[in-house]
């Protein structure tokens, strides 16, 4: 019998993950679009650290920082009784550090694409920055939107090294089906093994179908050229 | 009144030119910048716009400081109340014709001004559609009347009608009159159609290499030899 416990979890970390990550990429993009500082290309390189580092480094000094024997995990436990190691919290927290730049890069790059004198437009009639950001580029950049949010669930789903080494595989808490399709193999399941994995495939496989769909579309008819 | 001194360094295609000005504009005139491209002319509009700042200098508008470098003041284009068309249109491709025209109305006022300018410049049909269903023409339209939903004093026009047809921008060039006699706007219109800077203005300022080389009424300062048998009808068989 096909265990759906660990699926509900995964989409339970995707959407949550993908849901916070969102609200925070949005501003931060903004910044890294448009701000001509030059001490951004730091920020930059922690966005992106993600990108090449291994998930096991990544989730080695998340394990670290999150244990209470450390600073930051010590604080968090006694200052608002939250433990992040082996918990649910502390793999949401993992899901949004690692998949921070395939939210932040696709919005980042919207941004930019949205041609300058539409932004200058509101200004000049008058608009805030902030009703400049969510009535002029925010609704012309959907398909950048769309694009970081199928993305990072997606990466969210596929997730193994950093959530095997901050959450380890407890049922119910943190045993996500990448972490269940391992211990299939290790228990030598292999047809329970397959069944998850082929499951995780062609979820993956019909995400990126809708993503490249959802920018084809964006792109084939430019509304603002015609 | 626009007192406008100002001093920049800007970076062009043709290398670098220092544009340096002293002018003064009377409120209601109608003036032109004419000149070669790369002279700084759309860099003007943009400083008194509030989008690109001055190296140097002061701007200001019916006593009104928009800018002044020696004491720190640089307003943002938000509080500058101007109305700007730009050469590419820049409309909204989101919002219909109508939605372009609301989104600029400011708090507390009526939204008879935008059915105001439907009506003024025929867009009244036209109010539903998205910008990406209509023509330049019609596209150029729109961006005139949303910068004057704010009801500004002083309207910046860059090359406003460059890429459109002769017989449209003729007929552009009459709805511009129109709305600048009826709004009683100080208009500063960056062009190199001499036909169209005759027509329209009292006064050009001719800019090259980044200062005003010329002022006056348009025959008076246009390389006008050309056109001077059809202004004046002497023309020989």
């Amino acid at each position: 019998m096909l265990d759906l416990a660990p699926f509900y979890l995964t989409l339970k970390l995707a959407v949550v993950s993908t849901a916070i990550l969102f609200v925070i990429s949005v501003p931060v993009a903004y910044g890294l679009a448009f701000s001509r500082w030059r001490g951004k290309a730091i920020i930059d390189a922690f966005v992106g650290l993600p990108l090449v580092l291994p998930p096991s480094v990544l989730g080695f000094y998340l394990l670290l920082a999150f244990s209470p024997q450390h600073a930051f995990g010590h604080f968090l436990e006694k200052y608002f009784d939250l433990r992040l190691v082996f918990t649910f919290p502390g793999l949401v927290v993992a899901s949004v550090i690692y998949s921070l730049p395939f939210m932040i890069q696709p919005i980042q790059n919207g941004f930019r694409s949205v041609p300058v004198a539409l932004k200058e437009a509101a200004y000049t009639l008058g608009k805030s920055r902030l009703t400049t950001l969510t009535k002029v580029l925010i609704p012309n950049m959907k398909g950048a939107l769309l694009t970081g949010c199928m993305l990072t669930f997606a990466h969210t789903i596929g997730e193994f090294g950093v959530v095997l080494m901050v959450g380890g595989n407890i049922p119910n808490e943190t045993r996500v089906i990448s972490v269940t399709i391992y211990d299939e193999v290790e228990a030598m399941n292999y047809h329970q093994a397959n069944v998850y994995a082929s499951i995780l495939l062609v979820f993956s496989f019909l995400v990126l179908i809708s993503v490249y769909l959802v920018n084809n579309r964006a792109f084939k008819v430019d509304p603002y050229h015609d | 009144m626009i007192e406008l001194a100002i001093a920049r360094k800007l970076h062009g295609a043709g290398g670098a030119v220092n544009l340096n000005l002293d002018i003064k504009i009377e409120t209601g005139d109608f003036v032109t910048l004419y000149g070669p491209s790369g002279a700084g002319k759309t860099s003007i509009l943009r400083m008194l716009a509030g989008l690109l700042t001055p190296d140097d200098g002061r701007i200001v508008c019916d006593r009104q400081v928009w800018f002044d470098k020696s004491k720190r003041i640089n307003l943002r284009p938000q509080f500058r109340n101007l109305g700007m068309v730009f050469q590419e249109y820049s409309l909204f491709p989101n919002m219909t014709v109508q939605g372009n025209l609301e989104f600029a109305l400011q708090k507390d006022q009526p939204k008879t001004n935008v059915e105001e300018l439907l009506q003024l410049t025929e867009l009244e049909q036209l109010r539903d559609k998205k910008p990406a269903l209509l023509s330049g023409g019609q596209k150029q339209r729109v961006a005139l009347a949303r910068a004057l939903v704010r009801r500004p004093k002083l309207l910046l026009l860059d090359e406003p009608l460059s890429a459109l047809d002769t017989a449209m921008q003729t007929k552009l060039q009459d709805y511009i009159l129109r709305v600048h006699r009826q709004y009683h706007l100080t208009t500063l219109m960056v062009s190199h159609d001499l036909n169209e800077v005759i027509k329209m203005s009292k006064r050009v300022l001719v800019l090259e290499d980044g200062t005003i080389k010329k002022d006056g009424s348009p025959l008076d300062v246009l390389p006008l030899d050309n056109l001077k048998p059809f202004i004046t009808g002497n023309l020989s068989p």
